[in-house]
Formats: C-alpha cells, sequence, structure tokens
C-alpha cells in the first residue's frame, strides 16, 4: 500500500516534465524579471514552435558567465544586455555577426555599424535617481538636482548605488561620471561619494526598490525601475541629474558556436521586429527602432537631450581596468563600520 | 550446503559494497579530490601548491575578510552557546512543563532556510523597521545583522549537541556530593560541568563552523561587511573566477576539518562516561528555579518564532512600510527572479528524490558497514567516506561538484545543469548526519537477529528486508524526513549547481532579494518553512501510523 502510494506520487512529481519542443534556444538575459514575461509572449505568438530558456542575472554576471563559456558556449543569444558588454564579446571574437530582416528600421547610432552587424540595439536605459519623499521630509533631506549635490554631507549613509561589477547601471553611471568629471576628477567625486553610500546592491533595480520603501531615501538607478515605482504607488521623485545622464543600450546578438543558428536568427529577427520594439516602447522612452519612440509617464519628454555622450567601445575596452580599480578604492574598504 | 550459501550471500555483500563505493566516491570524494587539485595548480595548470594561498592572503583584502569571518563567528558562539546551555539545561535538569513542546519550537529554524532570520531581521531593525528605534544610530547591515541572523540559525545544531551531553549525567554523583553537603553552584561547578566539557567543546565548535560557512545570512543582511563565504559567492557567481573561488573554498575547509577530528575525539571520550551502574538523573521540582528557566525558555521560544512570524507577515503586506493592507501579490512569482513558482516544484522534486534515493542509500551503507562481515578494510573505506561529508562546507562541495562534473572528459558530464546532480549534491551534503541516525538504529537490534537467520541458512537480503527494515521503520522514515527537509531549505552547494530548467525555492530567495524584492524573498521561505512542517507533521503521522500498525511489540 504504502510503496503503491510512493509510486502514484513520483509519478505525479514526474509527469510534465517531459515535454520537448521542436527547437530550443538558451537566451542570456539582463533585462528586469517584470519585463521578459510579456516580451516573451509576444515572440511565442510569432514563433510557437522555438522554446526560449531564460538564464536572467544582472549584467556584470551575464558577461562573466559568457566570458567563462568562452571555449564552450551555453547561450544561443544574449539578448536586452549591455551593449558595452557586447562590443566586449565582440572584441572576444564571440558574436555571429547577423543582420535581421528589419535592420534598416534601426536607428544607425543604435546599432553595431559593421555590416553585417555584430549586435542590434533594442533601447536605451539610463540612470536616475529614485528619491522618496516622505523620508526626505521626516529626515529633513533637500531635493537633489545634481550628481554634485549627492555628495554632501547631508546625504551620508542615506544614499544606496548598485556595484558596477555585478550591475550595468552601476558600471553606466560609472563611466558617465569619469566621461562628465574627466578621469581624475571623477574617481575623486566617488570617493566623495563613497562616503555617503550606505550600501552598494547586486542589482541596478534594488536601489530604487529600496528607495521606494523608504529603507535608504536615495537610490541611484535607472528610469525604467523609476517609473515603474513611482506608477505603483511609491512616494517617490524621479531625480534626472543635470550634468547629464550615463546609459547604455539594451542590445542582442547571437553567440559565435551555436548549435542552433536557425533558431537564434529567429530569434533575434523577432527581438528586433517592430511587435518586440512596441513592447520596449511601453518601458522606455528612447527605442532603436525608427518612430517608436514614444512619451512614458513620469519620464520627460526631454529624457534623450539629457543623455550623455557615450562611446561603447571606450567602456568595453576600459571596463575590466575600470572595475578594478573601483574594487579596489570602494571595496576593501568595507570593514566593520564601528 | 551452508558454503554454497555463503558463498552467494559474499558476493552479493562484495557486489553492494563495491556499488557502495562507486556511488559514494563519485558523489563525495572525487569532487573534493577535484577542488582540493585546483587550489593547488596554478592557472595554467602546473603545480605550485601553497603559492595560491599565499598570493591571496597577500592581498589586504582577504585578511579583513578573514577578520570579519573570525570575528562573527567568535561573536555568535560566544552568544548562542550560553543560552543554548541554558535552554538546554531548562529541558533536562529542570522540572519545565510542557518540555516536548519546548523542544519542537526550539528546533524550528531548522525548517528555513538561513536567509528567513537575514529578512525578518531587515523587516525588524532596517531603516524602516518596527523596532528600529531600539538600534538608536546604529544600522542592521553589517556585523549585528550578520551576528542577530546567524543566532537564530545556529541555535537549534548547538541545542541538540548540548542536551545530548546533558543527558549523560550520572545520578550517583549528584547523590554523593548531596550527602556530603555540596550546595547547588558547587555541583554546578565540580559535576555538571566537567562532565559536558566535552558536549561544550563540540557545541562551540559546530556554532563556529555553521557560522564561518554560511553566506545566507550575510548575503542578505551584511551590507558591505563581507566574508569568506560571500566572497567565495561573489567570485564564482559575479567573476566567474573559479580558482580563486576554490583558494578561498579550501580556507574554509580548515574550521570545518578542525571541528570533524575534534568531534570525533570528543564522541569518544564521551562514551566512556556510560558504565553499566549508570543512573539517569532525574530533576526534583524547585519553585524558584523552574520557575526562572520557564520564562527563560518561553523568552527563547517566544523569540524565534516572533523571528519567522515577521517574514510570514511581511509576506502579505502590500507596500511595506506605507501600505499595511494584506494581499497575496508577493507570492506571485512568475513576475519575479528566482524562476517563478516552476522553482519551487523544482524544489519540491529535488526534495523528494533526495529523500527516497538518500534514505535507502543511506541505509544500506549503514547496514553494510555494521552488519556486512566481509572485507573489513574495504568496510571502514565506505565508511570513512560516509562521514567525510560532516567536514565539507557546503560552498566547497557544491564547487568540486562544478569541477569534476563540468569536465567534458568525465563521462558524467551529461548530468550537469540536471537534476540529477542536485541530487547527488544533496544527498552527499547532508549524508553524515543521516548516517549516523542509520548507524545508532542498526546497533540497537540485536545481532542474533542476523546469527540465527544465518545458521538458519536464509540470505542476508531476506533478513535485512524482513526484519531489520521494519524494526528500523521510524528511523527510516526520520531520515526520510531530514533528507526532505535540508533538500528544501538549502542554498550553499546548490547554488553553484542549479540550470534555468532547475532553478529552486531558496535560491530563488536569494536571487530575489538580490533584485530588491525582498517581500517576495520572504513569501518564497515562508512557503519554504510551511512546506517543511507540513512535510515534517506528515512523517510524523505516518511514523505513529506504521508503528502502531506494526510494531506493537515495542509497547511490550
Amino acid at each position: 500500500m504504502f510503496k503503491k502510494g510512493l509510486c502514484v506520487f513520483a509519478s505525479v512529481i514526474l509527469a510534465g516534465s517531459s515535454l520537448i519542443a521542436k527547437e530550443s534556444i538558451t537566451v542570456y538575459t539582463a533585462l528586469e524579471s517584470d519585463q521578459v514575461k510579456p516580451y516573451l509572449e509576444s515572440f511565442k505568438k510569432v514563433e510557437p514552435d522555438v522554446e526560449v530558456k531564460i538564464v536572467r542575472d544582472s549584467t556584470g554576471i551575464i558577461t562573466a558567465k559568457l566570458l567563462a563559456e568562452k571555449a564552450n558556449p551555453q547561450a544561443d543569444v544574449v539578448w536586452g544586455t549591455a551593449a558595452t558588454s557586447l562590443v566586449l564579446l565582440e572584441q572576444n571574437d564571440m558574436l555571429h555577426p547577423y543582420a535581421p530582416k528589419s535592420l534598416d528600421k534601426i536607428e544607425a547610432k543604435f546599432r553595431d555599424s559593421k555590416n553585417p552587424p555584430a549586435w542590434v540595439g533594442n533601447d536605451v536605459w539610463g540612470s536616475a535617481i529614485c528619491f522618496n519623499e516622505v523620508e526626505a521630509k521626516k529626515q529633513n533631506l533637500p531635493l537633489p538636482t545634481s550628481w554634485e549635490d549627492l555628495t554632501k554631507p547631508i546625504y551620508k549613509g542615506k544614499i544606496v548605488m548598485p556595484n558596477p561589477a555585478s550591475s550595468g547601471t552601476g558600471f553606466l553611471d560609472v563611466t558617465a561620471w569619469l566621461k562628465i568629471f574627466g578621469e581624475n576628477k571623477g574617481w575623486e567625486y566617488m570617493d566623495k561619494l563613497h562616503e555617503n553610500i550606505g550600501q552598494y546592491t547586486h542589482s541596478g533595480s534594488k536601489p530604487c526598490k529600496m528607495a521606494a520603501a523608504g529603507e535608504f531615501p536615495i537610490g541611484i538607478s535607472f528610469e525604467y525601475r523609476a517609473a515603474k515605482s513611482k506608477k505603483e504607488g511609491a512616494p517617490i521623485a524621479i531625480v534626472f541629474p543635470k550634468e547629464g545622464l550615463g546609459w547604455d543600450l539594451e542590445a542582442t546578438a547571437i553567440v559565435k558556436g551555436t548549435k542552433n543558428l536557425d533558431a537564434a536568427q529567429k530569434f533575434v529577427n523577432w527581438a528586433s521586429s517592430e511587435d518586440a520594439n512596441k513592447l520596449y516602447a511601453e518601458n522606455f522612452a528612447v527605442v532603436a527602432y525608427k518612430g517608436l519612440s514614444q512619451k512614458i509617464e513620469n519620464i520627460p519628454a526631454n529624457y534623450e537631450s539629457m543623455l550623455i555622450q557615450n562611446d561603447f567601445a571606450w567602456s568595453a575596452k576600459n571596463r575590466e581596468a575600470i572595475l578594478k580599480e573601483w574594487s579596489k578604492r570602494y571595496e576593501s574598504k568595507s570593514e566593520p563600520k564601528k | 550446503m551452508r558454503s554454497i550459501w555463503h558463498d552467494s550471500n559474499k558476493i552479493i555483500l562484495m557486489v553492494v559494497m563495491g556499488l557502495l563505493l562507486l556511488i559514494l566516491g563519485i558523489i563525495i570524494f572525487l569532487p573534493l579530490i577535484e577542488i582540493l587539485q585546483k587550489s593547488f595548480y596554478a592557472h595554467a595548470g602546473s603545480f605550485v601548491f601553497l603559492d595560491n594561498f599565499i598570493a591571496y592572503l597577500r592581498e589586504p583584502r582577504a585578511l579583513s575578510l578573514i577578520y570579519n569571518s573570525l570575528f562573527i563567528s567568535c561573536v555568535v558562539t560566544i552568544i548562542i552557546v550560553p543560552i543554548a546551555f541554558i535552554f538546554a539545561y531548562a529541558l533536562m535538569r529542570s522540572c519545565l512543563p510542557f518540555k516536548p513542546l519546548f523542544r519542537y519550537l526550539a528546533l524550528i529554524p531548522l525548517l528555513a532556510p538561513s536567509l528567513l532570520p537575514a529578512i525578518s531581521f531587515v523587516y525588524l531593525f532596517g531603516n524602516q523597521g518596527m523596532l528600529k528605534s531600539w538600534m538608536g544610530d546604529g544600522s542592521i547591515y553589517g556585523v549585528w545583522g550578520i551576528v542577530l541572523g546567524e543566532c537564530f540559525y545556529v541555535f537549534p545544531h548547538v541545542l541538540m549537541i548540548l542536551l545530548s551531553a546533558l543527558s549523560l549525567s550520572d545520578a550517583r554523583l549528584y547523590e554523593a556530593a548531596q550527602s556530603m553537603g555540596a550546595n547547588g553552584v558547587k555541583k554546578f561547578f565540580t559535576i555538571t560541568l566537567p562532565s559536558v566539557k566535552y558536549g561544550l567543546v563540540s557545541a562551540v565548535l559546530v556554532s563556529f563552523t555553521l557560522v564561518i560557512t554560511d553566506f545566507g545570512v550575510p548575503k542578505v543582511i551584511g551590507g558591505d561587511f563581507a566574508v569568506l563565504a560571500t566572497e567565495i559567492y561573489k567570485q564564482v557567481i559575479g567573476q566567474q573566477n573559479f580558482e580563486l573561488g576554490a583558494t578561498v573554498g579550501v580556507l574554509l575547509l580548515i574550521p570545518s576539518v578542525i571541528t570533524f577530528i575534534a568531534d570525533g575525539i570528543v564522541q569518544k571520550k564521551q562514551k566512556s562516561v556510560l558504565g553499566a551502574k549508570f543512573v539517569l538523573y532525574k530533576p526534583k521540582p524547585s519553585g524558584l528555579f523552574d520557575n526562572i528557566m520557564l520564562l527563560f525558555s518561553s523568552t527563547v521560544v517566544g523569540l524565534l518564532l516572533m523571528i519567522l512570524s515577521v517574514s510570514i507577515f511581511a509576506s502579505f503586506m502590500k507596500f511595506w512600510p506605507y501600505d499595511l493592507s494584506l494581499v497575496l501579490k508577493h507570492y506571485d512569482f512568475n513576475s519575479m527572479d528566482g524562476g517563478g513558482w516552476d522553482s519551487y516544484f523544482n524544489s519540491i522534486r529535488l526534495a523528494f528524490w533526495s529523500a527516497f534515493l538518500g534514505t535507502i542509500l543511506v541505509f544500506v551503507t549503514a547496514y553494510v558497514v555494521e552488519r556486512g562481515k566481509v572485507l573489513s578494510s574495504l568496510r571502514s573505506i565506505i565508511k570513512f567516506l560516509a562521514l567525510l561529508p560532516m567536514a565539507v562546507p557546503g560552498l566547497v562541495l557544491g564547487l568540486g561538484y562544478i569541477f569534476f562534473f563540468n569536465n567534458p572528459q568525465n563521462p558524467l558530464h551529461g548530468i550537469y545543469q540536471s537534476m540529477a546532480i542536485l541530487v547527488a549534491c544533496t544527498i552527499a551534503h547532508f549524508f553524515t548526519t543521516s548516517y549516523i541516525t542509520a548507524v545508532t538504529t542498526i546497533k540497537q537490534i540485536d545481532q542474533e537477529f542476523d546469527d540465527v537467520a544465518e545458521s538458519m541458512g536464509i540470505a542476508f537480503y531476506k533478513t535485512f528486508f524482513k526484519v531489520t527494515v521494519p524494526i528500523a521503520i521510524p528511523s527510516i522514515l526520520e531520515i526520510g524526513r531530514y533528507f526532505f527537509v535540508n533538500a528544501m531549505t538549502t542554498v550553499s552547494a546548490v547554488v553553484f549547481l542549479y540550470a534555468p530548467q532547475t532553478t529552486l525555492a531558496s535560491v530563488a530567495v536569494l536571487n530575489m532579494d538580490d533584485a530588491g524584492d525582498i517581500s517576495s524573498a520572504a513569501a518564497m521561505s515562508s512557503l519554504i518553512v510551511a512546506t517543511s512542517v507540513g512535510v515534517t507533521l506528515l512523517f510524523n503521522f505516518v511514523s505513529h501510523y506504521l508503528v502502531f500498525a506494526t510494531q506493537k511489540w515495542r509497547k511490550s
């Protein structure tokens, strides 16, 4: 009797694990989890026969994983991941160039310039500061309007920002500061900012979620998470610092050596299609597909003009050195706070 | 006739032993060898012995990590061992009412992932915590958060050791002391303390090792306070730097191995206390003392339950701290990091298979080591392999699995990224404790059953299935339950091994917290606790039923 019950239990548990689709690809992405689901539903409508296995993590982890697997790639496609990282992968000869069907509809500045391109952009994501107005009132914190403001002593311990080694948002902030203030002044700026940082987080979303919940009143994050949190009712003001916003592209590429090239191309075709870009445009103010960008609630209309001049090749080439310097300056300091 | 019986028995036994050796070798020994090798070799593959460690220790960051790890391990041990000791003392030496209830409730942290207390302390003492004012100007992120979280996590482990140590006191000593006019304090310091000294040593070591190897608590609440265990995670998951991970991992192996060896010595010394004339100590009612103990135990259990319930409540609150209406939306795992509801069902599958296969493997191993009469040298090798996992922290085992199974030349490479590797790793990780339970049970079963059966020419496996297994049913179920619950709650080993199609609930807690969705992390933790409690009750119920139906003889 007991044995029989066990068998039934076992078969119930095993059931459903044996469905095999015709084609299957593994897609690495740094997109937000709450975005991935509706996006994939759209892909499923276009290509019902391709099963997509998603590996989602923060940009730094996805990048490190891809580099580590260079000899034996596990991913077929990298999707919605920082262009800086894709340029780095390309510099390591790890991407399979491919011109998706809608390439001529993609803004030239939002794709790899070569033909066929190694990667194609999806949308722009950039820095934004989440500022909790309820907590600010309680703690008498003025609204910061610039990056420079964040170094004021009044914000000591009140700011959270993502760790640039793990988070793409963290990395684009660091490169932006190095661009805005210049290399030496940039690091000096971060030294001063470090004094005010309460915590470095794993992901770029977490600072804004923490600010939304008032855990730390100020979170250096990115505009999608900021706008979404505000929409969900978090008592936050979104600050776009006046010196300019760091930004990167969420972009897509095929991994060299993929055994599922056909399915991978299907995916990339969809990822740069009008359908997909319409979905991106619901979340981001600037998308790569010409003429689809639209106004997003809580994001100013002149958002694009606030973005700084960016140089993905420079960021990619110096990524390792920048992260090493960052880690040396700010990570080994993390001793018990007495 | 008899010799044929003997030969065929011998052959079957030898085949079983060979199989056990193979299985345990693969799931325990070879992965460990692999990580040790990695830590002694340079990146390019030449043997550099200790150079990796020396190079690592030269970095200023390494020293601060080691210092941080030692610091929190010491602080937690200093806090939790006395508390657990008094609690154990209350259970064993006072006339505390509701002892079984206190005992069960005190072990409740075993049913939760170690991330849960950290999440609860964020809700309690975080910057928006319910009891934030208690913290003054201090912050929960860092040392104090880690210490409090680890205390919750370590308490039941230390308590179990001290309970068994205190159960070994000889009443005759106390009677003698009484007749010589010794007072309570004197008896405590001259009889009680010396009699539990080995248990105390063991408790201190276990507490120290558990804290230094745990990364769940510091990951969630450590803020920028980094320790060795989080460093391994960061190096391996964050930077994919497996070599450095191996080096730091082997550093973590040191305290575990010391604990393991010391524990072996302690066990031997403790046994000698038990003589034939041993008289069990029975506490006498003493109003004031019993009341103090009741107050103390209630406080401890109250705190444990409060910490647990904070996460459960938090998981239902719409938007802490601004909107406290109750909702279920944080249980909508599918729009969160960590793999959604699939993770939960994967965890159930992992727990089921670990319990099912693990129990069989453990029990057969214990039986063969204790009762298999051939090849005693082989038996001691098997015994060594069975005891080895106790000395290996989960993080190190997980890394060893990556190195061993991700090697394309390994014929077992195919199970990498599958559920099978998670099951194998979980069984290996929790093997020793289950094995000791099984050995204890088998030792209690009279050898004469086997001897009589043998003299009647009954094959040993028939005796095994018809006598040994039925008698041992309660302990077999306990082993199954132990595997199941630990498979649900563990993070440390499997965090390196899960694949997109085998995400796990406990790992999802970690990923959701990383993404900033602490309410969902609390929700998944609560779900794990609820499942563990449910499974524990179910196993206890089945056990009672089976004992009642099949083992009426126990009553007489």
